[in-house]
């Protein structure tokens, strides 16, 4: 009975999600289209250079794609709660913190694999490359532990609108914005200044970059890249359980201060 | 348990750019079965008691026990048994009101189908109809989202429901709809009701008690026919005009 309820309470949110992209099916067009031609220009920047850059590029702006998918769809679910002002019933209800978060997690990775998988599609498409030495079966390892490292991310910034609507969205953004700079989407972060290079190990997507660049652009085995992955696999198993003990303690502040009224 | 709820000493008090003292030290206890009508100005206090014992805010000071337990320690015994119709139907604007239901059934436990017949069934008694079911809610009168927003506090089956003045901005018509409904709900065995109200009729027609609210301190509270006979009048505003030395329409016109 209680797995019954927990798995529904999960799926109100993945089935909520969906139906919300359902209705602005327009300007979700609008996002995938951006995405799409942002992923080509990006690649066509080192069309000169060769194809391996071009890929190199490419997978840059895969991964960053997907990494804030994720990001975005937790935090955002938080935040459009709270503008609808439906999180007050949300947090009323009998289902656990764990049961929500993960049913947005689910959603953000489901919507996710999605929407990356049709741009690379389309981009490897548009580029006519050859990924046939690439580790494929290594690449969907990392991509799934690496989601769950940015998952735990997302928890932690969904804290932010939690507490303040507006503000809390800019924070979001800035956070994530800050974890482009850092995490050598584009370029290998030894091009950073010396200062800014501790940052860039403490990023999971540092971590995923390299060892997806590494399966696909050179088929590195599992056996190469069984360090990357652990160490991404622990990352979000700290991340994760850190992501919901944060958001809990913030709920309770938010609770103390009256903070969950839609103006609060 | 013939207590549904029992309030003891509840204060509460916001710090924005002045403290706010929303709730001064507030106790009542209601039994099974009953209506209790709050009323009270804007501000007065009334949403932060009702989100107190929705488990959504967490008192200075006090205890709010709803069938025993305790609302901020024991919040997973409480939420199963209550659910709370507020001021502004809140809901994801863009879908439909059977997605936004099908959601909040989710998060009960329900089942879709399930969802759709106890919603389907709510909604017919409350005049709604049900070809707009499937629309989204951004289309639908205020009328009509407040009817969906008592569909969705319904149909869990709550032991108590929190009525935060529901039939406020209705046109008579809807308000109308809204009380008979929530009358006849009453002969459902163990449901209690809170409503809030800034209507002093409907808090006198559908209460079996009411208390007056201000400054976040109860100045009266029982039977309204027994609070129209201890303070001499006819009808509650001239109760609340004597318990608190102001006129009613004064305050709302304030509000």
């Amino acid at each position: 009975m209680k797995i019954k309820a927990h798995a529904y309470g999960s799926i109100a949110f993945v089935e909520r999600n969906f139906a919300l992209i359902k209705r602005y099916i327009g300007w979700e067009l609008v996002f995938l289209t951006y995405n799409i031609v942002n992923a080509l220009a990006i690649g066509l920047i080192g069309a000169r250079l060769g194809k391996e850059m071009v890929l190199y590029l490419i997978v840059g702006a895969m991964v960053w794609g997907f990494l804030s998918i994720l990001f975005h769809e937790i935090s955002e679910s938080i935040a459009w709660e709270r503008w609808e002002g439906t999180i007050e019933y949300t947090f009323m209800a009998p289902i656990n913190r764990f049961t929500h978060l993960i049913g947005n997690c689910l959603h953000a990775v489901t919507y996710g694999v999605i929407r990356s998988t049709l741009i690379l599609i389309l981009v490897v498409l548009f580029f006519g490359i050859s990924i046939k030495g690439a580790n494929l079966p290594a690449l969907i390892v990392i991509l799934i532990v690496s989601g769950l490292s940015f998952v735990g991310l997302g928890l932690v910034a969904a804290v932010l609108p939690l507490l303040s609507t507006e503000k809390g969205a800019y924070a979001t953004h800035i956070f994530e914005a800050v974890l482009l700079l850092i995490s050598g989407v584009y370029y290998e972060i030894e091009v950073l200044p010396i200062w800014i290079r501790p940052l860039s190990y403490i990023s999971p997507a540092t971590y995923t970059l390299r060892a997806m660049r590494a399966a696909l652009l050179h088929g590195a085995g599992f056996g190469e890249l069984m360090g990357t992955i652990v160490l991404l696999l622990v990352i979000g198993i700290v991340l994760v359980p850190l992501g919901i003990i944060v958001f809990r303690q913030a709920e309770f502040y938010a609770k103390k201060k009256g903070k969950l009224k839609r103006s609060g | 348990m013939k207590e549904a709820v029992k309030c003891e000493g509840l204060s509460k008090t916001f710090k924005r750019k002045e403290r706010i003292v929303a709730l001064d030290n507030v106790s009542f206890t209601i039994p099974k079965n009953e209506i209790f009508g709050i009323v009270g100005p804007n501000g007065s206090g009334k949403s932060t008691l009702i989100r107190i014992l929705s488990t959504l805010l967490i008192p200075d000071n006090g205890h709010a026990r709803i069938f025993g337990y305790d609302v901020v320690r024991e919040y997973g015994k409480v939420r199963p048994l209550i659910n709370r119709v507020s001021v502004d139907a809140a809901f994801f604007k863009g879908i439909s009101a059977w997605e936004n239901l099908r959601y909040a059934a989710r998060l009960y436990g329900l089942g879709g189908r399930e969802a759709k017949e106890r919603t389907l069934d709510i909604l017919g008694r409350l005049g709604f109809d049900r070809k707009r079911y499937y629309e989204p809610l951004e289309d639908l009168s205020r009328g009509m989202q407040q009817k969906i927003a008592i569909a969705r506090a319904f149909f869990t089956a709550p032991m108590l429901l929190l009525l935060d003045e529901p039939t406020t901005g209705l046109d008579p018509r809807s308000k109308m709809e809204v009380q008979g409904f929530v009358r006849r709900a009453m002969s459902n065995d163990g449901l209690t009701i809170v409503l809030t109200t800034h209507d002093m009729k409907e808090a006198e027609a559908l209460c079996g008690r009411v208390a007056i609210i201000i400054k976040g301190r109860f100045v009266a509270l029982g039977e309204p026919a027994a609070l129209l006979k201890k303070y001499g009048k006819t009808n509650l505003e001239d109760v609340f005009l004597e318990a608190t030395g102001r006129e009613w329409q004064e305050i709302e016109y304030e509000d």
